[in-house]
């Protein structure tokens, strides 16, 4: 079998590995890069992505200059799960003049965590609106920052009005550990979410 | 809980932006990269800059491109997490800089979203410079699956099985 390093041109697809992305959303400052970062085998990475929100049709630079456009810096992190499997993790910004990449960034993606920052709440509502109306499953990671309030996990769920599926956990974005064990939360409850309908 | 407003769960028909591929405004005085796409640094700014004041990829990016914004068919289907690879006997013949760059890359497995990262392209300039690369065979990627398909059973389980042995 071909390792995912594999340079052998006998068997170039088996040696492309599958990629599957979960979206790590969240408010200003309230963590993202950080629950990337501590569980990336590569230093997270930064990229950008340029739209503007008029213009449909336009396949080349003529007519363009006046058009408002927006920059995206997206973070990201990769965990190599085995040979042929590579997990991505997005850090996504919650603002609203953002909303243009999350459609991308939510296709075909396996989950998110939407990171709830205690300080100030309302910056994740968008993000709880957007995979609820996707249909994208989540679970909300709480963090506490110093200072903040400590609120009860059944404030947070209540506050953000989410069903009574959608886990809700405490994190701490820094930590190894807590960043693994909110992982595992989504990715149980994705494939729990996945089964299909009981009948027996 | 005093001071924390509730969500409201929005109007089904709410709007939502629509995703448009074009680009950024011609300022030929600028530089067209501020130095992202390196590992990121904190505080509450990193790496976003607004619409309010064109700052990022300007020329020199499309001059890559001839102009073009759009990628061929195939540029087209690359997704942020599509692995891309160099084909077997691929560049003999010379290139320009940027699509050597990106097939030197390509010698192991890489998403385009990292391709973009590494190379501090923006996305949009790397999709038409691959969709030209996987036109003329220079690089392929894995056997085309719906990018909007969700990721089968055995690869959640093996992903959640990956993750706890982290
Ligand atoms: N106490 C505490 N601090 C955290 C936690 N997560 C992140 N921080 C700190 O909060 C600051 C911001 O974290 P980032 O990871 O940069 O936040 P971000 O969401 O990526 O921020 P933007 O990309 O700018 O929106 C950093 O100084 C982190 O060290 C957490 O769970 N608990
Ligand atoms: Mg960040």
């Amino acid at each position: 079998m071909a390792s995912a390093d594999s340079e052998n041109p006998q068997d170039p697809q088996t040696a492309i590995p599958h990629a599957v992305k979960i979206i790590v959303a969240g408010g200003f400052g309230a963590g993202k890069t950080t629950l990337v970062g501590a569980v990336s085998e590569i230093t997270p990475l930064s990229t950008e992505e340029v739209m503007t929100e008029a213009g449909y049709g336009i396949d080349d630079l003529a007519g363009v200059e006046n058009k408002t456009t927006t920059t995206v810096a997206l973070d990201f992190g990769r965990i190599t799960i085995n040979p042929d499997i590579v997990l991505y993790l997005f850090g996504a910004p919650g603002q609203d003049r953002f909303w243009f990449m999350w459609d991308e960034l939510a296709e075909g993606a396996l989950g998110a965590v939407v990171l709830a920052d205690t300080r100030r709440l309302d910056t994740c509502f968008h993000a709880v609106d957007f995979f609820e109306r996707r249909g994208v499953p989540f679970v909300v990671a709480v963090n506490r920052f110093e200072g903040a309030t400590a609120y009860e996990m059944a404030e947070v769920r209540e506050a953000l009005d989410l069903s009574d599926g959608v886990p809700v956990l405490m994190v701490d974005a820094r930590e190894r550990e807590s960043a693994k064990e909110t992982l595992v939360c989504l990715v149980t409850h994705v494939i729990e979410s996945r089964r299909p309908a009981m009948s027996g | 809980m005093s001071g924390v407003g509730k969500r409201r769960r929005p109007n089904p028909s709410g709007a939502v932006h629509a995703r448009v591929e074009v680009e950024p405004s011609l300022e030929p005085n600028r530089t067209w990269h501020r130095g992202r796409g390196h590992p990121t640094s904190e505080g509450p700014a990193t790496g976003v800059t607004t619409g309010d004041a064109p700052a990022g990829p300007l020329v020199r990016p499309y001059t890559m491109t001839k102009g073009r914004t759009r990628p061929t068919e195939q540029g087209g289907r690359l997704d942020l997490i599509t692995i891309v690879m160099a084909s077997p006997g691929h560049g003999r013949c010379p290139r320009d800089p940027e699509r050597q760059a990106i097939l030197d890359l390509c010698h192991r497995p890489i998403s385009v979203a990292e391709i973009s990262a590494r190379l501090d392209i923006p996305l949009t300039v790397i999709r038409v410079l691959l969709g030209d690369l996987l036109a003329e065979g220079d690089v392929h990627t894995r056997a085309a699956t719906p990018m909007t398909k969700l990721p089968e059973k055995k690869v959640l389980q093996a992903v959640l099985d990956g993750i706890r042995r982290l």
